[in-house]
């Protein structure tokens, strides 16, 4: 997967959108990972009945194809559901730009390889009114230099977690990776005995 | 630690626990942090499975391995005395989680036996939670068992099935939060009342990088469900965990529970468990104090956990808020919510209450709701549903009456799970009601599609029912 690419926005820009909005729990009951994208945001995306709520910015035929979500502050607040960044991926969004986001949906989204950009205010506000002003405007984003280059021209850094680039960049496995630590596990368990806990 | 040199710079409680279960540490790297007890349940686990047997690994400790079915679970038996699952799906991940169980060995405690329950119910009522351990389970509540000084925390479905394979998980030291709580809660006001009134004070992001440790006298004077109900709320506030420093009350709870220490196991765990509680010099990397004497019956009036007020309080009007941002997500919430800005929720009609979940469903909530409904009636149109937590709380809530008490008042009185609180087993309000919950969210639809929630304690949930309306319940049993 290259780590450097090039994407529409769609802007979704409440802050605290919360798990139950991004995928509802009446959906949870999968046991596999494919399939929710058509379940993501749901409740606000389809009325009742099922129909396109024609307001919401998914719905909305000039941000088709966005693969970058441009959301608020406090983004995935709430469970610890990996349903939710899964659903997201299973949709085709890469990346999520938004002024922060909770702790739990940030680790998850990584481990699923959905990047989670948090910009300054200004930079934030500054590609909120590109968007507005033209859907189809493209934001640069490159994971190796850690930028996103916006409409306007400008260049942000984007912090993300030195050993999380690591991983994505070099198509690391997380699991693989801490199994590479079982003769530690092993020496830290055989030390503490049988003790159940600390 | 005897050997600690004097002048060495005191430890959180945190840190203690932290501190022993390092496994490995490499600069610039995440930890690699030893889990003690992994706590599994039907929703979050399938995929994990599947991880590993698509690698084919076995579960390392299925001994510190422990599932319990409750999320997709119905609360209600059929005429023929069987449960009525929800859907073919829920009754899927049912069976794929009781095969998962069998195939590695883990002891799974399946919907209606003896044990089960919601999973931060059970973890407790068990004797498995214990102080100083490091507890992980798919799902954000885990933040619940922080109430006996563990470290215990959330967990995506990927990382599940990291601690499925390795006991183990990657992570980075989060900082620390130390609340105070000065004086005593007033009489009548709940652990819950507390807890709303911390997250409406500093926000859903308050927290965020921050393990909370919950101190103060108002704290210490809570028993071990009062705490629970505390720390199950951190991740309300964004944070990575809630903790409370051992003590005498949480040796009492723990004594004589199935899985807690006997005999000289027991005293020397007593002998770890008492070091553990943060030291006087110890540091934190923010600190807030608040009194506990000025806290009211609490409810939200918006779609999350912060947007609260006291009972008595008009929810806010947006005109009046300075920071544009701000004003924005009062107006939307209140828009959801169909409130008037301004105006007081007291006297506000309610269509449903639900008294459950992780945060509310233990013993001494059902007591302090029944206490409520003795000798009143469920208000005519409000439909008033009680889950215990547990088939044990459900057991003991029976023994002592509890259920004709609400059955009497006109209450539902049902079968252990998660029900209501996530509406994922067929139980939910509809679009446009209202419900009093005493659950831990408030997000739309939380409770049901275009469902309206507001959060409180069960003596307050329990003063909505009997009144059909939002109550200060102070008044209701004055
Ligand atoms: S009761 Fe609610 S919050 Fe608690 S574990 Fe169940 S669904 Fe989650």
């Amino acid at each position: 997967m290259s780590w450097s690419f090039t994407a529409t926005c769609a802007p979704l820009l409440r802050d605290d959108v919360d798990t139950d909005q991004i995928i509802p729990a009446r959906f949870l009951t999968t046991t596999t990972k494919t399939g929710l994208g058509e379940k993501l945001f749901a409740d606000w995306r389809y009325d009742g009945s099922g129909a396109p709520r024609p307001g919401f910015p998914l719905n909305d035929p000039a941000h088709g194809g966005a693969q970058v979500l441009l959301a608020g502050a406090n983004f995935g607040a709430g469970s610890s559901r990996e349903h939710a960044p899964w659903a997201r991926v299973d949709y085709g969004f890469r990346a999520i730009v938004a002024r922060s986001f909770a702790d739990i949906f940030a680790g998850n989204a990584l481990k699923n390889g959905l990047l989670v950009i948090a910009l300054t205010d200004e930079a934030h506000e500054a590609l909120r009114q590109s968007v507005e002003r033209d859907p189809q405007v493209r934001v640069q984003v490159d994971l190796e230099a850690q930028t996103v280059a916006l409409p306007d021209g400008s260049k942000e850094r984007f912090p993300i977690d030195g050993f999380m680039k690591h991983m994505l960049l070099e198509g690391i496995d997380e699991l693989g990776y801490l199994r590479g630590f079982l003769p530690e596990i092993a020496a830290f368990e055989g030390a503490r005995g049988a003790a159940p806990a600390g | 630690m005897a050997h600690a040199a004097a002048d060495a710079p005191g430890r959180t409680l945190f840190e203690k626990v932290w501190e022993s279960h390092v496994v490995a540490r490499e600069p610039e790297r995440p930890t690699v942090l030893y889990v003690d007890l992994h706590l599994v349940h039907e929703v979050t686990s399938p995929q994990a499975f599947s991880e590993l047997a698509a690698r084919n690994l076995e579960v390392r400790r299925p001994d510190r391995t422990v599932a319990t079915m409750d999320h997709s679970t119905p609360t209600r038996r059929g005429s023929d005395g069987r449960f009525a699952i929800v859907s073919d799906a829920a009754r899927s991940q049912l069976e794929t989680l009781r095969d998962n169980c069998r195939r590695h060995g883990i002891e799974l405690f399946a919907l209606g036996e003896e044990g089960n329950g919601i999973v931060h119910v059970v973890g407790p009522e068990r004797g498995l939670t214990q102080p100083g351990m490091t507890i992980c389970c798919g799902d954000s509540h885990t933040s619940t068992h922080g109430a006996f000084g563990a470290l215990a925390f959330g967990i995506g479905t990927s990382q599940v099935g990291h601690v499925l394979a390795t006991q183990c998980l990657l992570q980075r030291r989060p900082k620390t939060f130390r609340v105070t709580f000065d004086g005593r809660l007033p009489a009548g006001i709940e652990a819950k009342d507390l807890i709303l009134a911390l997250i409406a004070r500093i926000g859903v992001g308050g927290a965020t990088g921050h393990v909370l440790e919950y101190a103060g006298p108002a704290i210490e004077a809570l028993d071990m469900e009062g705490r629970m109900t505390v720390c199950n709320m951190s991740i309300e506030a964004g944070a990575k965990a809630g903790m409370i420093a051992p003590d005498d009350t949480t040796f009492a709870y723990l004594a004589g529970k199935a899985r807690a220490p006997q005999g000289e196991a027991w005293d020397q765990a007593l002998e770890r468990w008492r070091a553990l509680p943060t030291d006087p010099d110890a540091a934190f990397d923010r600190e807030l104090r608040l009194d506990a004497r000025t806290i009211a019956p609490r409810i939200t009036w918006g779609t999350n956990p912060g947007q609260g007020i006291a009972i008595d309080e008009p929810v806010p009007d947006p005109a009046e808020v300075a920071d544009a941002q701000l004003r924005g997500q009062v107006a939307r919430a209140l828009r959801y919510m169909d409130l008037e800005p301004g105006k007081p929720l007291l006297g506000r009609k309610v269509d449903v209450v639900f008294v459950g979940s992780c945060t509310n469903a233990r013993l001494t909530d059902l007591r302090a709701a029944a206490a409520v409904f003795a000798g009143r009636r469920v208000a005519a149109g409000v439909r008033a549903l009680v889950v215990p937590g547990s088939v044990a709380v459900k057991a003991e809530a029976e023994r002592e009456g509890r259920d004709r008490i609400f059955t009497d008042a006109g209450a539902e009185w049902r079968e252990p799970g998660c029900s209501m609180c996530i509406a994922m087993n067929g139980d939910r309000i509809e679009a446009g009601q209202y419900a009093v919950s005493t659950s831990n969210r408030n997000f739309e639809g939380r409770q049901g599609p275009g469902g309206r929630t507001f959060l409180a304690s069960p003596a307050t949930a329990a003063a909505a029912a009997v009144t059909g309306r939002v109550a200060d319940v102070r008044e209701v049993l004055r």
